[in-house]
């Protein structure tokens, strides 16, 4: 056993960390916010050219997947820099397609695994979102419900989300091109992959935002002091910390699971994405909190990051649902 | 001990239900952080002073009914449960009216608390600058004396409504050679619309322009604008803190009333086959801890009153930290619990025309996460406690 990332991927996150780091994604969060997805999409452009959405795309579509593992490591960095649009419901559009196969993974699967293409993924299920996130923005929005899967036509008015950046609206509409249990096998697998990059993203995130804080209490001073010195602050970033520290071996763990195609995997996704997003969430209030009233102001690109983590907690599996679904079987693996 | 109402409390109460059933507006006025809705808020203040109903404790020649505090709670109780508006004039009436009846003049109360009270004149708290948060006593804005008066200079931040308010109250330094950081400062009120102020609105997390910044250039304050003795500022303004902290700035009957709403989403979302699940146990333990803050309050209004009015005095110390903590907890936990009950809805905004469908609960959850930072963190809160109440030595601070 080596349970570690290898050197190509390590070095694969930090060329996605240094071309994003200086991408200025700020700005194209806030410019995704305001329904200009101009910059947004020459950035999904260029993280196509890097390979991130081949990543859940077969060979044989042109795409270099599915490779769980590399997709959690992406997702990671594109957390850490709060890179808006529908990513998760891309690399799970690539899966899904990919398992079924047929003329619409002819059609749309290159232009995913490019980046040319942007995809929106709705799966109508109990405890599931009625809402195709940024379906606005996507050149293509499936429609799972039941066992079948349609490609929307259109979609209903954007529901306002917490996170500005996400647009969440109904499906409407389209024709089924596919049904049966392989879809039901599809969909099923297509979510895994969703949550678990979800929980990749969620932890990148949590990372970004303790890196923050912890720059900002070394500098701001009260009471003569840097507020980081006080015990309480310590001790709240050191709990940030290990709860973010445990959930990453989780998220590597659930990747390794779905790349084997173990039938735990999606228990172990489904603990994953708990951890992962709880301790983001949990980031993101320390964040807030220690920032004081700075912290719960828009205009820092702190705000950016904050908003983000309460919905990621519920993209693709509630906490509820996950944890329903780690009992439903004996210990994880 | 009893926990019976006497007639004249069910009384109040229920002449207070009757009034709001009739005019609570029954499509919720938009948000009070926004200019539209600060003016319809405005409008509803004045409604609830027309029939004195905006300032029960306050003796009646303010406009006021000389309640009770018990009598104040109760009828915060049935202002929450019937959903009525929140108040654009909170700051005003809970830190600068008390402020006032211990510090004020009978001329300034005069002059400023009808006008506080019927919503035409809505006050900002101008205490925070930049680099004095948490450490309020190390503020750099000045107060210098002139003829008549002061001309006061300087930056102030995170002004709650300031963007809309009319005047605002504040702390200045206006001795720079006081031997201790807390001595020297002078408490003034002074118009946000004068010459030589400039207000920038800053957008909260939501983006809604919940407070402001202030530029201090050189505003003419008059004598009758000050609050106390000159130099005695920080007295003043602490003698107050308390009710920032304790009850009046947050009665328990906001909890109560979203603890009920809290129930009723968990009925109308909860799988009838699944028993009590954790979100379930959360949700009751919201309703227990919205009950124990209201009996708390009982508890402590039977303490600090004897059936006189609050707004005159009745100090409330220590034990508003107590309070403090317990209630932006509170207010989280309730919050997040509803968010969590509704699944892939919590994460609409209330602008979502979906939204009122399940509740509208997002800006409330935007607010409750601010409870902890605001009237004093939460952290200097538990050192308050730890050392006032319980004894401990006093920390690095
Ligand atoms: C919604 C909102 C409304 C507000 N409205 C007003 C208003 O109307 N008028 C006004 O004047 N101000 C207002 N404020 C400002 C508020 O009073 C300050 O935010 C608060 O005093 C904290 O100061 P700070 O933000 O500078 O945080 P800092 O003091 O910089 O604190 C940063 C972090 O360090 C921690 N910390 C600081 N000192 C200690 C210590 N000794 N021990 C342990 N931890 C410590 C804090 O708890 C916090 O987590 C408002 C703030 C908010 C969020």
């Amino acid at each position: 056993m080596r349970f570690l990332l290898d050197g190509e991927q390590r070095e694969f996150a930090r060329t996605l960390d240094g071309m994003l780091g200086s991408a200025g994604t700020p700005g194209v969060v806030r410019s995704w916010a305001s329904g200009d997805h101009g910059p947004g999409r020459a950035l999904w452009g260029r993280l196509g050219e890097a390979g991130v959405f081949a990543l859940a795309v077969p060979e044989e579509h042109e795409g270099v997947g599915p490779l769980p593992v590399e997709l959690a490591v992406a997702f990671g960095e594109l957390g850490r820099h709060a890179v808006p649009g529908p990513l998760a419901e891309t690399a799970a559009a690539g899966a899904l397609l990919g398992r079924l196969g047929g003329d619409a993974a002819h059609v749309w699967l290159p232009q995913l695994a490019s980046g040319k293409a942007v995809a929106s993924l709705c799966v109508l299920s109990p405890g599931g979102s009625p809402y195709a996130l940024d379906a606005d923005a996507a050149d293509a929005v499936f429609v799972v419900d039941g066992d079948t899967v349609r490609l929307a036509d259109s979609h209903g008015p954007v529901q306002p989300s917490a996170d500005p950046a996400r647009r969440p609206a109904r499906p409407l509409g389209g024709v089924v091109f596919a049904q049966g249990p392989a879809v039901t096998a599809a969909a099923a697998y297509a979510a895994d992959v969703a949550a678990l990059v979800t929980a990749a993203q969620a932890l990148g995130l949590g990372r970004a935002l303790l890196e923050r804080t912890v720059e900002y209490v070394r500098q701001r001073t009260q009471f003569g002091v840097a507020v980081g010195s006080f015990q309480a602050v310590k001790h709240r970033l050191a709990d940030t910390l290990i709860a973010l520290e445990f959930a990453q071996p989780l998220v590597y763990a659930a990747a390794l699971a779905l790349a084997a195609d173990d039938p735990a995997a999606g228990r172990e996704v489904a603990a994953a994405k708990v951890s992962a997003c709880e301790a983001a969430y949990g980031a993101a209030r320390t964040a807030l909190h220690l920032h004081g009233a700075v912290g719960y102001t828009a205009e820092p690109d702190l705000s950016l990051w904050i908003r983000k983590a309460r919905p990621l907690r519920t993209a693709w599996g509630t906490p509820a649902v996950c944890r329903a679904r780690v009992l439903a079987g004996g210990t994880l693996r | 001990m009893d926990l019976d109402f006497t007639a004249a409390e069910d009384a109040l109460r229920a002449e207070a239900r009757d009034w709001l059933a009739a005019r609570v507006p029954s499509v919720p006025l938009p948000s009070l952080e926004t200019a539209e809705g600060f003016a319809a808020h405005r409008q509803w203040e004045g409604m609830l002073f027309a029939d004195r109903w905006s300032v029960v404790s306050w003796p009646e020649q303010f406009g006021g009914r000389g309640s009770s505090l018990l009598e104040w709670l109760i009828f915060e109780e049935e202002y929450y449960r019937a959903g009525a508006p929140g108040r654009v004039s909170q700051n005003g009436i809970n830190l600068l009216a008390p402020t006032l009846f211990e510090y004020g003049t009978d001329e300034q109360r005069e002059r400023v608390l009808p006008s506080m009270a019927s919503g035409e004149v809505v006050w900002a708290q101008a205490w925070s600058e930049p680099e004095a948060g948490s450490d309020l006593a190390s503020l750099r804005s000045v107060a210098v004396r002139t003829e008549g008066g002061w001309r006061i200079s300087g930056q102030k931040t995170w002004s709650s409504r300031a963007a809309f308010a009319d005047r605002a109250f504040g702390l200045f330094r206006s001795d720079p050679e006081a031997d201790r950081p807390h001595r020297g400062l002078t408490y003034l009120m002074f118009p946000l619309d004068a010459d030589g102020v400039t207000v920038r609105p800053i957008g909260r997390l939501d983006g809604k322009p919940a407070f402001a910044e202030l530029f201090l250039d050189d505003v003419f304050v008059p004598d009758e604008d000050v609050i106390g003795e000159p130099g005695q500022g920080w007295r003043v303004a602490m003698s107050t803190t308390g009710n920032e902290r304790g009850l009046t700035l947050r009665s328990p009957g906001r909890f109560t009333a979203a603890a009920d709403r809290l129930t009723s989403l968990w009925h109308s979302t909860a799988d009838p086959d699944a028993g009590v699940t954790a979100l379930g146990d959360r949700v009751a333990d919201a309703v227990i801890g919205a009950r124990a803050y209201q009996l708390f309050a009982y508890a402590h209004a039977s303490r600090i009153t004897a059936g006189g009015v609050i707004a005159a005095g009745g100090s409330i110390g220590a034990e508003s930290s107590l309070n403090k903590v317990f209630w932006s907890e509170l207010d989280i936990a309730l919050h997040e619990t509803a968010l969590d009950l509704l699944g892939p809805y919590g994460e609409l905004s209330d602008e979502a025309t979906e939204a009122p469908a399940h509740g509208s609960w997002a800006e409330g959850h935007t607010f409750s996460l601010a409870g902890p930072i605001y009237a004093g963190t939460n952290e200097i809160q538990r050192d308050i406690i730890a050392e006032r109440l319980l004894g401990l030595p006093k920390g690095r601070r």
